[in-house]
């Protein structure tokens, strides 16, 4: 990790990832139920997680986080010592704690004010659920023993006896028994005596296997409960074995003691796991605070998988370097086939090999940026739970794939635009529960968030079981704000589209959640944005559903290599539905310079890519190919180019960063002779038609006005 | 990043700062950029143009994976379009985080200058140009023209695209 992070930024880290946990946990009891067999475990693990913050938050200082970290978690200790039992209203009550605890984590992250009432509230009802002695005891950390009471009283030094052999796999996961002698000797008089006995004859040393054991007398007023503490994360990697030994007596100094700082010598070998295990692209981040807090009973070790945290920067550098590796190899390519060696000839092999070698690495390097979509709809459920709140509807959210693996920016990207979605969802999707009732669905809506990989693409939807989009309104508030013509004839696909248009606000009453002054076209822009798609479908009375579809990278993709007017571009191919060869009685003229295509039977106008981007031709323009694609809201268009020569996967690189914006144009790539060819936005190309329609001083028809409208 | 000499503070602060400057001609006046702004110094080749671009947006071209636009400097100063020359170079520098070149008629030489020697640039009508020059070096019979890049980046050019 360059620069090396404050410990306080890890500490942040750590905090999101034991959030997750604790969601996760929180939703894992709710589908168990509080009676269920492995519910104990779950309790333990949202336990931990909560205690583990609330360590962390009372190291730097963080009161406001510490206090309510330490309610939160002394409610969690009676659900988990039995006293409790987790119902529907404490799990409510739990879900909203862990909200205010992220918000606090974040509010101290960014060293903001927390909101202070909110946490109130939530603070008060949880006080509720404990006992008067509970509630006013004053919230000092060290004395947060995993049981309650028995910590306290012990005043008169005890004398522990501790037995730890560490196995292999504590090492494996980075622990260092060092530390934890360190953190034992600072509760009271530690001596340490290390077992050397199991150490092979050098020949049949392996480096790193675990050999060494220790025992350790600690002399302590402290509880035995806060020594488990302090081996809590490595009690399933070793054999542990704490006894209190009556006397208080001095122990004799045991024979074998040697200095610690030479104990740490030896694990520190082991502290890189063997490499064969480090490169799986599954950042199982979110899962390890979880799996590595589960355990009560000592298992047999399933500890984390090993991770490693990598600052981005190095990534996005990474990724960049592979970039041009991926040209240069296709400019080796290029130039070797200039070269016009026989076909025989070696170099051909080696070529392929490199190229492939040169994929797999592109594709390797792009897992690493990849993560689950988990955490984003962790957030959503949050969402929902605010919403329904604000609302007072009941809503639960069902979460599908939340496994599926997207590149890192675009989940970061699409949290906006997915919370705008989810708000409204549960505003203007779900009825109110007594309409539901009277519909006669169960009063509690539901929303769906799914996510799937589907040929190249990320597919995430966002449904919701409510009533519909009610497409008379729709249609009325385009027409009241002047978005369409009042004699428009719309199809229902093209009335759902409306809702995409700047400034079409929904709601006719703007409550205090969605609506804003925020339309659905800011979700749009944000998903074109990434490359992506997004669109709707409802049925009346059935729900609404919204659909993005996603590119999987950010850095790559699929298009075909055209030429226009003599320059070399590339459109992607995701985009495109179909090429054609036109023939000339398939075209028709309409007005002074448009055209239009007959594809069977349906009248598609022509883009001329040439004139849109303002390239002036040299000769005439060639009969050509014409690349069919489909633009939102409505239909097809023809994007009419002079040759297609190639299809292949391009780097993708940035216009914006150097320069700036250019309408029509999403980014450039470099070919294989070095060149940059200009990648191409078919439905900003076909906007810019239309944005300079009314020029032409002919009465737009109704669609033109409309994606006039959306293109500016 | 070097944020160059600003001229008027040079005025009270202690003297004799050395400063050097490539100079170079375009539109047939002569120019200079401090030359720790500069990156490379490239022979002209041509360029990928960029559609819906003002004229003195040249195109992008190919810096080693990088893609950056190229200007005409001429054009931007209101000159008109350098015309094609084999001499022409392309000056490639960099000014608050963006990569840009700049195309010339050609590069003369390297000018070590003392902050003192350069006076502040005469009041002059067009507000383009003087916010686009920091000031004038005189050298013999010529006067060269400091160009204050970021406010050449900054000028229409961005904005009209």
């Amino acid at each position: 990790m360059s620069g090396a992070p404050s410990i306080r930024d890890m500490f942040f880290e750590e905090c999101e990832e034991l959030l997750e946990a604790l969601v996760e946990g929180l939703a894992g009891l709710e589908a168990s139920g509080p009676d269920a067999a492995e519910s104990l475990d779950t309790v333990n693990a949202v336990f931990r997680a909560v205690h583990s913050i609330k360590g962390g938050a009372g190291a730097f200082g963080l009161d406001a986080l510490v206090d309510f970290a330490h309610t939160f978690e002394t409610v969690l200790d009676k659900v988990r010592s039995g006293s409790l039992t987790a119902d529907a209203d404490l799990m409510r009550l739990f879900h909203r704690s862990g909200d205010q605890l992220a918000n606090l984590v974040e509010a101290a992250r960014d060293d903001v004010p927390a909101n202070a009432e909110a946490a109130g509230a939530v603070l008060s009802e949880l006080q509720k659920y404990l006992g008067d002695e509970d509630a006013e005891e004053d919230f000092v950390f060290e004395a947060m023993g995993l049981d309650l009471g028995e910590s306290a009283s012990v005043l008169t030094p005890d004398t522990f006896e501790i037995s730890f052999v560490p196995k292999r796999a504590l090492y494996e996961n980075g622990h260092e028994p060092l530390l934890l002698f360190d953190a034992l000797a600072e509760l009271g008089t530690l001596e340490v005596t290390a077992d050397t006995t199991g150490i092979p004859a050098f020949d049949g040393f392996d480096p790193t296997d675990a050999y060494l054991g220790w025992t350790l007398r600690l002399t302590t007023t402290e509880s035995e409960t806060l020594l488990h503490e302090i081996f809590e994360f490595v009690e399933a990697l070793c054999t542990l074995d704490i006894t209190k030994s009556s006397a208080a007596a001095p122990a004799p100094e045991p024979p074998g003691l040697i200095d610690l700082p030479d104990l740490g010598g030896l694990p520190d070998l082991t502290e890189l796991p063997d490499t064969s295990a480090l490169p799986d692209p599954d950042p199982i981040a979110a899962e390890a605070p979880a799996a590595s807090a589960g355990k009560t009973h000592e298992k047999e070790v399933r500890g984390p998988k090993p991770t490693l945290r990598v600052d981005l920067d190095r990534v996005d550098r990474l990724i960049n370097t592979v970039g041009e590796l991926i040209i240069n190899q296709a400019m080796i390519s290029q130039r070797i086939e200039e070269l016009d060696l026989p076909s025989v000839a070696h170099v051909t092999n080696e070529l392929e090999a490199y190229k492939l070698l040169a994929r797999d690495i592109q594709e390797g390097v792009m897992a690493i940026r990849a993560q689950p979509v988990k955490p984003l709809f962790q957030r959503m459920s949050r969402i929902v739970r605010e919403a329904s709140d604000a609302t007072g509807k009941t809503a639960r959210i069902v979460t599908q794939g939340d496994s599926t693996e997207v590149d890192k920016t675009v989940i970061e990207r699409l949290a906006d635009p997915m919370t705008h979605m989810v708000r409204n969802a549960v505003d203007h999707g779900l009825e109110a529960p007594d309409a539901r009732i009277a519909a006669g669905k169960d009063p509690c809506g539901t929303i769906r968030l799914s996510a799937a990989h589907r040929s190249g693409s990320v597919f995430i939807e966002i449904s919701d079981d409510g009533a519909g989009l009610n497409r008379e309104r729709i249609l009325a508030t385009a027409i009241a704000k002047n978005l369409v013509p009042a004699d428009a004839e719309l199809t229902e696909s093209e009335i759902d589209n409306l809702l995409f248009l700047p400034g079409f606000s929904t709601a006719n009453a703007v409550s205090n959640l969605s609506g804003r002054g925020v339309g659905m076209d800011v979700v749009k822009n944000a998903v074109q944005a990434l490359g992506g798609r997004v669109s709707i479908s409802s049925q009346t009375g059935k729900g609404s559903t919204f659909s993005i579809v996603l590119p999987l990278t950010l850095a790559v993709l699929d298009g075909f290599v055209i030429s226009v007017a003599d320059q070399t571009m590339v459109i992607p191919i995701a985009s495109i539905l179909e090429t054609v060869r036109p023939q000339a009685r398939d075209l028709h003229r309409i007005g002074i310079d448009d055209q239009v295509i007959s594809i069977r039977g349906n009248y598609v106008p022509v883009v001329d890519v040439a004139a849109n981007l303002g390239i002036r031709r040299s000769g005439p323009a060639p009969c050509g190919i014409l690349l069919l694609v489909a633009t939102d809201p409505r239909g097809m268009s023809a994007l009419r180019v002079d040759a297609i020569h190639d299809q292949r996967q391009v780097v993708i690189k940035s216009l914006e960063s150097n320069y700036g914006r250019i309408p029509g144009v999403s980014a450039a790539t470099i070919l294989g002779d070095g060149k940059i060819a200009l990648i191409l936005d078919p439905e900003e190309l076909v906007n810019l038609n239309m944005g300079a329609q009314p020029s032409a001083g002919l009465p737009p028809p109704v669609q033109k006005e409309l994606r006039h409208v959306d293109g500016t | 990043m070097s944020t160059a000499l600003d001229p008027t503070e040079t005025e009270d602060t202690p003297p004799s700062a050395i400063f050097e400057f490539v100079t170079f001609s375009a539109g047939g006046q002569s120019y200079c950029l401090e030359i720790t702004q500069i990156r490379e110094i490239r022979r002209w080749t041509t360029v990928t143009a960029l559609p819906h671009t003002p004229d003195d947006v040249l195109g992008v071209m190919n810096l080693r994976g990088a893609v950056i636009p190229i200007f005409d400097l001429a054009a931007r100063f209101g000159l008109g379009q350098t015309p094609t020359n084999e001499r022409n170079v392309v000056i490639v520098a960099a000014a608050e985080g963006n990569t840009i070149g700049l195309l010339v008629e050609s590069v003369s030489e390297i000018l070590s200058v003392d902050t003192a020697e350069i006076q502040p640039t005469p009041d002059i009508k067009s507000e383009a140009t003087r916010s686009s020059i920091q000031g004038v070096i005189s050298s013999g019979e010529t006067m060269i023209r400091v160009i204050n890049l970021t406010a050449v980046l900054d000028q229409p050019a961005g904005v009209a695209a």
